[in-house]
């Protein structure tokens, strides 16, 4: 299914070409192992940077700094073509390109920018990036990681959780406290290297899905770090994250509609192969209505989600935007996954077809990188306190 | 090393075939075009001994303005520029004309496609190029060497395999396993763009054939499933249904 955008033909026929790559790879490299990484919890490493030798994970950075030096548009249309085979690789892609290499491209100096860009675009090294922690989901605002100066160096205590690539990053993009709690201003952002003294690996955590993607946490014990490797100044750390957020949602709005669109289509084939009272269920208008209702959620998510792409490519400000449409699409993702299971009806509960993962995979949508309710706090905020 | 290699824009293989224009074209509404898959492994060679022993790679297509996103996504694997000769290819000695114009004065050492386009499926035109440039033309071609000037190849024929040394330029038509498919990256894609793609004239007469109708081959009939053990069934059938006993 293709959705219409008024984009340059130039920019479709890339999407096009980007769409064929990334289900070649997909076809090769995860549609036969997913479900083994499913099964065991493995996040496939060395898959995941191959992904790096074909510039999916550095879909924004600039060439000159090894990216691939695309914009939105066709970063959207990596991770939909992904996240419908694999939503927890297409969860690790952009939580890679938006979240630790976002913010240092975003934010990083002309040396940081130089120093870990071209690395992390390659997929040589993995990006993290840490902003929850235990106590404060939502509430970043009142984090419990410090950060003190200390001649030279800086100095990082506390712990981060729900971190993905929290073990396996080479590198981190660290938000901690550097005022005191609950003021404005308070945070400041860190890149962390897993060889800096003090960065330990903590817990992996057992997920309900996306279980190929490793979360776990990060813990920070006296971890010391050069002072250059602060991002930009003392006290931007919160504003920063937010502004990356605002990225990241595209990326998870886009992880939203893959996985929609992978349960759709998986359900649109089901129901014409499976027969009931001699005729495929397809013909059936319970059923019917249903792929109906499916696919129309699936194209207005993909066209809210294209729409802040393009804005985000403009320059503009995405605040609401993004959040309506990480919301819109990671809300249909489990109101679609939840009718592909429903359509496959008791083989859709069971392994031996693909409907349970993409119900699995989906609800985390509507949970990482800002909750549904924190997204209708942001849109409503933009609303309201002009 | 100067490489040719050329590419046919052909109908995905999952595509559904149907004709508009009373049966004499075939209808393109909602087909997803690619580059034919034994040009691809051609592609995928040249692109290795690129990669092996440096030079460059020009990649030539027959046809008209729609086939240039697949042009561009041969130039996103690796090809380094793309002639487009601007007619619909619509016979197999006219395409060969196109090709060895181009090649004649190109100072290509190796010109490479697929051993045949997967629509029309002839597998005349590498056949055809060698003999309108006086030089060697093989295929199916599965190895690929070079050493020099000359090259090692295998092919494959009826019943086994042949090995042959040959001396550059030649033409090979080529099919797995020669190379492994190539998946662009996106600096490639990126970079397609700006990679030339000269438009050029056909040359020489008009194509001598015309379609006057396609026909699809008839559907598969009904399968009908015996029961092991129920050989008397399975013996009547081949009689007296089937009459092949």
């Amino acid at each position: 299914m293709s959705t219409a955008t008024t984009q340059p033909e130039e920019v479709n026929e890339n999407k096009e070409m980007i769409a064929q790559m990334v289900r070649d790879f997909c076809a090769k490299e995860i549609e036969p192992n997913k479900m083994k990484w499913d099964e065991s919890q493995e996040f496939p490493i060395e898959t995941f940077r191959k992904m790096g030798e074909l510039g999916l994970l550095g879909v924004l950075v600039p060439q000159e700094y090894g990216g691939a030096g695309f914009g939105y548009h066709e970063y959207v249309t990596a991770i939909i073509e992904l996240s419908k085979v694999d939503g927890s690789i297409g969860l690790s892609m952009a939580a890679h390109n938006s979240l630790c290499t976002g913010h240092i491209l975003q934010h990083g100096s002309q040396e940081q920018k130089k120093k870990y860009l071209p690395k992390l675009a390659t997929g040589e090294w993995i990006g993290a990036w840490g902003l929850t922690e235990p106590n404060t989901g939502s509430d970043a605002g009142n984090m419990k990681t410090v950060a003190e100066k200390d001649g030279d160096e800086w100095v990082l205590n506390g712990a981060k959780n729900f971190i993905t690539h929290g073990n396996s990053g080479n590198v981190a993009v660290v938000i901690a406290r550097t005022g005191e709690a609950g003021k404005s201003r308070n945070a400041s952002a860190f890149i962390v290297e897993r060889t800096n003294p003090g960065f330990k690996q903590g817990r992996k955590e057992d997920k309900l899905g996306m279980r190929a993607s490793e979360t776990s946490e990060m813990i920070f014990e006296d971890c010391r770090i050069p002072s250059e490797n602060l991002i930009g100044e003392v006290g931007q750390g919160f504003v920063q994250a937010l502004k990356v957020l605002d990225g990241g949602r595209i990326s998870i709005a886009a992880l939203g509609c893959g996985i929609a669109e992978g349960a759709l289509e998986a359900a649109i084939a089901y129901s014409k192969e499976r027969e009931q009272f001699g005729k495929p269920i397809s013909a059936f208008q319970g059923i019917s209505f249903k792929i109906a209702d499916m696919a129309m959620k699936v194209e207005a998510a993909k066209l809210l989600t294209y729409q802040s792409a393009e804005l985000k490519n403009q320059g503009k400000d995405v605040n609401r935007e993004s959040a309506m449409a990480k919301l819109y699409s990671s809300e249909i993702a489990v109101e679609v996954a939840n009718d592909g299971v429903q359509i496959f009806g008791g083989y859709g509960y069971t392994k031996d077809y693909p409907a349970e993962k993409y119900y699995r995979d989906a609800k985390l949508c509507t949970i990482g990188e800002g909750t549904s309710e924190i997204q209708k706090v942001v849109i409503a905020r933009t609303l309201l306190n002009q | 090393m100067k490489i040719l290699v050329c590419i046919t824009h052909v109908p995905d293989t999952t595509s559904r075939i149907a004709f508009t224009d009373g049966d004499t074209k075939f209808d393109k509404n909602g087909v997803q075009f690619i580059i034919g898959p034994y040009d691809d492994y051609a592609l995928a060679r040249a692109v290795e001994l690129k990669e092996q022993s440096g030079g460059s790679i020009t990649v030539l297509n027959v046809g008209e303005a729609e086939t240039e996103p697949t042009i561009r996504k041969a130039l996103a694997i690796g090809a380094d520029d793309a002639i487009r000769i601007n007619a619909f290819p619509e016979d197999a000695l006219f395409v060969a004309k196109q090709i060895a114009a181009v090649a004649k004065d190109g100072g290509f050492d190796l010109i490479l496609m697929g051993r045949e386009s997967i629509d029309f499926n002839g597998g005349q035109v590498h056949g055809m190029v060698g003999e309108l440039l006086g030089i060697p033309s093989v295929s199916p071609v599965m190895t690929l060497d070079i050493d020099g000037d000359t090259a090692k190849i295998s092919r494959e024929i009826e019943g086994g395999k042949e090995y042959m040394e040959l001396p550059l330029p030649f033409v090979a038509g080529c099919q797995e396993p020669i190379a492994e498919w190539k998946i662009p990256n996106m600096r490639g894609i990126m970079s397609a763009r700006t990679k030339p793609l000269e438009v050029k004239d056909p040359t020489g007469d008009a194509p001598k054939t015309k379609v006057s109708k396609f026909e699809l081959p008839p559907a598969k009939g009904d399968v009908k499933l015996v029961d092991p053990d129920n050989m008397d069934e399975l013996v009547n059938l081949l009689k007296n249904e089937a009459k092949v006993i």
